[in-house]
């Protein structure tokens, strides 16, 4: 028996979980590979734009010592607009991991609960009805919300109702992912209507005006919307790494992860409402921003497994790198217009979904 | 004693379920809890380490109250095998692991791997240790479960119908490896069988069930024809094979 040479050979017992040492060794440094990845495609995309600038101009206006314009497109377009991809990329990715795993279903996101459409219904009814969206209309044909705050602001407000709705109507349930699918199904199509009524008394411009604020467009932040994105999304990873076990041992059914010690009705509670709040920001921020969620966690699942110990960072890293090349593509593509990256990653996303969908969920 | 469960019951808000069922547990037992479908057995299990909460009685884990310990605290005495597996997307040795949850602060460390080395030893899955666990047969998912409970190092163990899918050498093998297991590692199992020339041959103990109320409890003395004809309403004889007990319904 084991137990009688664990004592008599502590260092050959330890030996024999060389084998799993080393495979979780491939699991870090896929991590590893994905951090260097981000910063990469980082790189790539500080350089990448209408403006041409070479290497020595990007760095020389990254340490302040560039020519003025230069110093205006890193420090004020470009890096919060890499940044916000990282940031945003990964919370959605995250947000979309964890949903998956609560609601035991491989094809859950954040748009499942019905979040993405809250949040157009109230940027709708804040352009339309509380007339954030009294558009102005430049000699240069572009479109402008005049009080974006008010629109953030009511996306907001509409994206947590959602959740607050779904988490009071799962409650009633003991939080059954059956239930609250059902209920995300049923407020999706509530808060479509809801924007269908809107928008059916509404002016041709605000019509414009909806329609800009929902292609989601990663142009939109300041700094300050970058802190308070990366702010939320650091706490979130946070609470996700620690509850990596939890969700590790809800994969292997309810009755087991109760038997292991779980709290499952309070975990599945606290976690949606986590992934859900940002989510809601990020939404609220940018647009709607598809498929990140669904995709991100999927693609990476394949290559690192569903030990959520490496699957949470990765699926983070990935939505981070999805949106940073889309957003690259999104920028550079007929450049220099500015396609909105919302339709970059569903265009994109949509055919690596259904690819994914046809290969079933077999392990590659 | 180990496990001592007295005046248990449980109701669904439409039907009672269990009715004052009592039974005590000692180290190295193997009590197999009988009875036809429906009797109440998995719901007994999961009523002693709480996955559903009883309406009354008492259980005790190691002389103290189930009740007042922590979902964490229980995880660490009592094992549970469920009757049905989800078999997600992870390696054995990682299935395995997850039994070290209730001891593991932030990441599992060194002892907790040896010990899930050992669990998988114990139940000669080392082989497997890197196959992905959807990738095994019934007889070795089953073997996996079992394995993580013993990584959870329990003074209890609780498994749930654990042979029912299996094939006769599989059924055979995991009955074998729980009756060792309690023996060598003096853990109390309480298994629900439905093969009664299963438990027969394995169990010390033995609880049966009819409509959720104890028919009968204790040694292999209480398994007899009679009360066998009553719980399940077929009539038996039993005979001994080549040293062993056969129930025969006639």
């Amino acid at each position: 028996m084991g137990t009688a040479k664990l004592v008599a050979d502590p260092a050959g017992e330890r030996a024999k979980t060389d084998p799993y040492r080393k495979f979780t060794g491939r699991k870090k440094a896929i991590l590893a590979a994905l951090v260097l990845l981000v910063f990469l495609m980082a790189i790539v995309a500080l350089h990448a734009g209408a403006m041409n600038l070479d290497p020595r101009q990007v760095l020389r206006s990254i340490l302040g010592d560039g020519g003025q314009v230069s110093g205006v497109v890193i420090w004020r377009i470009r890096l919060p607009r890499i940044l916000a991809a990282i940031v945003a990329g990964a919370g959605l990715s995250v947000a979309g991991c964890v949903i998956q795993n609560n609601l035991r279903n491989p094809l859950a996101a954040p748009s499942t609960l019905g979040i993405s459409s809250a949040a157009a219904f109230g940027a709708n009814l804040a352009i339309i009805v509380f007339g954030a969206g009294a558009v102005q209309v430049s000699n240069t044909e572009t479109i402008t919300i005049n009080s974006p705050y008010l629109v953030t602001v009511c996306a907001f407000a509409s994206a947590m109702l959602a959740a607050v709705v779904i988490l009071l109507l799962a409650r009633i349930r003991g939080f059954s992912p059956e239930a609250m699918v059902l209920a995300g199904v049923a407020l999706n199509s509530l808060f479509h209507a809801g924007t269908i009524l809107v928008q059916y008394s509404a002016e041709d411009l605000q019509i414009a005006a909806v329609v800009f604020w929902t292609f989601g467009d990663l142009g939109r932040v300041s700094w300050r919307e970058v802190a308070i994105l990366a702010g939320l999304t650091a706490m979130a990873l946070g609470y996700f790494t620690f509850r990596r076990w939890d969700y590790n041992a809800l994969d292997s059914g309810e009755e087991t992860a109760k038997s292991l010690g779980v709290h499952v009705e309070r975990i599945r509670q606290q976690g949606m409402l986590v992934a859900c709040l940002i989510t809601a920001v990020a939404v609220s921020f940018l647009g709607i921003i598809g498929f990140i969620g669904l995709v991100g966690p999927q693609i990476i699942r394949r290559v690192i497994g569903g030990d959520h110990r490496y699957l949470i960072p990765a699926s983070a890293l990935t939505g981070s790198l999805l949106l940073l090349v889309s957003d690259t593509l999104a920028r550079t593509m007929v450049s220099p217009v500015v396609l909105p990256v919302g339709a970059i990653t569903s265009f994109f996303g949509a055919p690596l979904f259904l690819y994914l969908l046809v290969r079933g969920y077999r392990r590659s | 004693m180990m496990l001592s469960v007295a005046g248990l019951s449980f109701s669904y808000p439409s039907r009672p379920v269990l009715r004052d069922v009592d039974f005590d547990l000692s180290a190295g037992d193997f009590l197999a809890v009988l009875g036809v479908n429906g009797a109440g057995k998995s719901t007994l299990l999961k009523c002693v380490n709480r996955i559903l909460n009883p309406g009354a009685g008492v259980v005790l884990v190691q002389g103290e109250p189930a009740a007042r310990l922590s979902r964490r605290e229980l995880a660490r005495r009592i094992g549970y095998v469920a009757q049905r597996q989800a078999t997600g997307g992870t390696t054995v040795f990682d299935a395995v692991l997850l039994g070290r949850k209730p001891h593991i602060q932030w990441e599992a460390s060194r002892k907790d791997l040896e010990v899930v080395q050992r669990a998988l030893e114990t139940l000669e899955l080392e082989e497997y240790a890197l196959r992905y666990t959807d990738e095994l047969s019934g007889g070795e998912q089953q073997k996996v479960v079992i394995a993580r409970a013993l990584a959870q190092e329990p003074r209890v163990l609780l498994l749930d119908e654990p042979t029912s899918s299996l094939d006769l050498k599989n059924q055979l093998e995991v009955a074998r490896i729980i009756r060792r297991v309690a023996t060598q590692q003096r853990i109390g199992a309480v298994v629900s069988v439905h093969d009664l020339n299963l438990a027969i041959r394995f169990a010390n103990k033995f609880l049966l069930l009819k409509d959720g109320e104890v028919f009968a409890a204790g040694g292999l003395e209480v398994m007899t024809p009679e009360t066998i004809e009553s719980v399940y309403s077929v009539p038996v004889a039993i005979q001994r094979f080549a040293g062993v007990p056969v129930v025969v319904p006639v």
